[in-house]
């Protein structure tokens, strides 16, 4: 009797343990309705190539400016050194310029991957990595679908390598640099919802330019960055195949389940090893 | 306690142990055997390598692409290791829990076998990790990010190595010779055990969901919503079957420590072993099975990646699974252990095939580990081997307890 209300014990205070971790779960962010999330609207119909914003992109980052040619079938990618890269595609509709960044997620893969906070969705909008915090475990790199963090490999204090849409900038009330250095207006940075309505006024005022759709409204459950083009996204390399609901949904059932699992499966186990203790103890009697 | 004379025996036992425990440290038998041969150039080559990665960087030791951020070292040190390691929530459940006593005698080889595999897999993280320093973020709790599959496996890891530590410490007692912790420590045994099977649950399926968020990233064949219930049925005949190939060279190198009683039952446990892992490979096929049929994926399967399926599924899970039932009816005990190395490079084909072969198939640039990468795996490896031998030279693991000990549990 007395083993078990010591086991007992033990028991109640591992279930406790388990609640205390389970509530941690369901605590939201810090609910704030008065920012919006802020986002870039990028119209390839209007990108030129110059690859100002590239180089701008460098400099305000201090990383080395790309030297590479621009041209149609060599596929030039972001990295540890290069935050956004701009591609040209031969379509249906002749060559169209393709700019690549972070895509800024409603709900980041990435920042729900991370198990230290470093990667984190501001309530400004931009999704930002956080060096103090960031252990370099590499996972947000294998969850985003984008295939957006780089890595610097070749360093002994590595740093994770992404657009920050310039959150610097932004919280100083300036526009990212990209925006700035772009001569043709290609890039425009607003409130998500003021660039959608935007950019459903482009397509109805022009609609023999545009194709009927912008990338960005649902894919992975919505990005602050949106793109309007003139052919159908899969012709300038854009993802097409990735789901319209979130990343992060897809571990929620996992996620929910834990708790569960932590607070029902030790009174389980306790009640079999009671059952199996007792006949023990009868068998002992009868021999 | 008031009694004056209690500190200096304290003290006397203490500066015993001191000296005592001078003389484990030493090796015993002899030094030059081939095994020790072939381990010390690979770990000491091993070692520089870990010094050569932490002063250049990830990238001077590892063949690690943006695409392809985790390989080797986490694959198979840390996700197929991991699933090796199952065998201690199996086997004390059994014995704790169901009260099986016929497994009794391999607890305590099977729980020391599971703490050192977590101890190292967990060091092979670090190594693996590019900022290190910061490991113990998600720990200390000033950043909690509570909604990743990450921190919850790095909690259920720490806390389970904790409840296998407390598992094993009777044993350590004993070694010590110290009475009084071997009475309070062996009470704790079953609470640990409680504690131990519910974190193996949850980080056993947890390690699978870890790649749910990488959907698109992974071949069809081996990406579902199950992979977490997948992950952990085979994490049980992954570690039965790692207990039954662990316990046969046990029982050849370790000869000496093991009784004669304990010997002709090692038999009639790898017997028993082997219908458990039949069973659960069934449920593990047939969950297989399910998921295949249930996400339509048989226009991949006429594909090079298709028969590779096939290869994992049939000649690694199922021929294996097959070779268990019947060698379990005809009591062919070679067979047992040759179907048990099967299984074994079959949880290897699944663990590797999810997180680094089917991992972005379609990326320009394959990921292939570097021979650096291979050699400080096997360094890990090596050198868990030797503090498994270690420990079993000295504590009571396949030897008896002192009879002191036997008297306490009673």
């Amino acid at each position: 009797m007395n083993l078990n209300r010591r086991i007992f014990f033990k028991t109640a205070g591992l279930i406790g343990a388990s609640l205390a971790v389970g509530k941690s779960f369901g605590e939201s962010t810090p609910e704030n309705t008065e920012v919006e999330f802020r986002g870039m609207l990028y119209d390839s119909t209007r990108c030129v190539g110059c690859l100002e914003c590239e180089k701008a992109c460098a400099i305000a980052h201090n990383l080395p400016e790309p030297q590479d040619e621009l041209k149609v079938g060599v596929l030039r990618k972001t990295s540890e050194t290069q935050r956004c890269a701009i591609n040209l595609f031969n379509t249906t509709k002749g060559e169209v310029y393709v700019r690549k960044q972070c895509m800024h997620c409603n709900e980041p893969a990435c920042a729900a991957a991370c198990l230290t906070e470093a990667m984190h969705k501001t309530i400004e909008g931009p999704v930002i990595w956080r060096e103090p915090k960031c252990m370099g475990c590499r996972y947000c790199m294998v969850s985003c679908p984008f295939d957006v963090p780089k890595f610097e490999y070749n360093s002994a204090n590595p740093k994770i390598q992404k657009c920050d849409m310039c959150y610097d900038r932004i919280l100083k009330g300036e526009k990212p640099t990209c925006v700035e250095a772009c001569p043709g207006e290609a890039i425009t940075f607003g409130t998500r919802r003021e660039l959608i309505a935007e950019a459903r006024k482009r397509i109805a005022d022009n609609p023999e330019l545009y194709f009927d759709q912008i990338y960005g409204e649902n894919v992975a459950g919505g990005t602050g960055w949106l793109y309007l083009s003139p052919v159908p996204f899969n012709e300038i390399g854009l993802n097409t195949k990735l789901q319209n609901s979130s990343y992060p949904e897809l571990t929620k059932g996992f996620l929910y389940s834990v708790a569960s699992v932590d607070v029902l499966l030790p009174p389980l186990l306790l009640g079999i090893y009671a059952a199996t203790k007792n006949n023990q103890s009868k068998e002992d009697e009868n021999e | 306690m008031n009694n004056p004379a209690y500190p200096t025996i304290a003290e006397n036992e203490r500066k015993f142990n001191w000296q005592f425990l001078f003389n484990e440290l030493k090796p015993k038998g002899k030094w030059l055997t081939p095994f020790n041969i072939i381990s010390l150039p690979i770990m000491l080559l091993g070692l520089a390598l870990i010094v050569l990665r932490f002063w250049k960087g990830l990238g001077a030791v590892t063949n690690l692409t943006q695409e392809i951020p985790w390989g080797l070292w986490i694959g198979f040190d840390v996700v197929t290791g991991v699933a090796f390691a199952g065998g201690a929530y199996v086997v004390t459940f059994m014995v704790y829990i169901l009260n099986m006593k016929k497994y009794h005698s391999i607890v305590r080889v099977t729980v020391l076998n599971g703490f050192l595999a977590y101890a190292f897999y967990t060091g092979a993280l670090l190594i693996d990790l590019g900022r290190p320093w910061n490991v113990v973020n998600p720990i200390i709790g000033n950043n909690y990010g509570t909604s990743s599959v990450m921190f919850l496996v790095a909690w259920h890891f720490l806390l389970y190595m904790l409840a296998e530590l407390f598992e094993f410490s009777p044993a350590i007692a004993e070694w010590l010779g110290a009475k009084r912790a071997h009475k309070i420590l062996s009470g704790m045994t079953i609470g640990a055990v409680i504690l131990g099977i519910t974190l193996s649950t949850l980080h056993q399926s947890g390690l699978g969901a870890l790649f749910l968020m990488a959907k698109d990233k992974i071949y069809p064949l081996w990406y579902s919503e199950f992979i977490p219930i997948l992950f952990l049925v085979s994490s049980i005949f992954a570690g039965l079957s790692m207990v039954i190939f662990e316990g046969s060279i046990s029982n050849k190198v370790f000869f000496n420590q093991i009784s004669e009683k304990n010997h002709k039952a090692h038999n009639s446990i790898i017997h028993g072993l082997s219908k458990i892992c039949a069973v659960t490979m069934f449920a593990y096929f047939f969950l297989q099975f399910l998921v295949f049929i249930h996400d339509k994926n048989w226009n991949y399967l006429n594909t090079p990646m298709g028969y590779w399926f096939l290869v994992e599924l049939i000649g690694f899970v199922f021929i294996p699974m097959m070779m268990f039932f019947y060698s379990h009816r005809s009591g062919n005990i070679f067979m047992i252990k040759f179907a048990a190395v099967l299984t074994m490079i079959g949880v290897i084909l699944n663990r590797l095939n999810v997180s680094v072969i089917g991992f972005r198939w379609d990326a320009p640039v394959h990921y292939i580990p570097s021979w650096m990468e291979i050699v400080v795996t096997m360094a890990v490896i090596f050198t868990e081997i030797w503090i498994f031998r270690w420990v079993v030279n000295r504590m009571p693991v396949l030897s008896e307890s002192p009879t002191w000990a036997k008297e306490n549990n009673h």
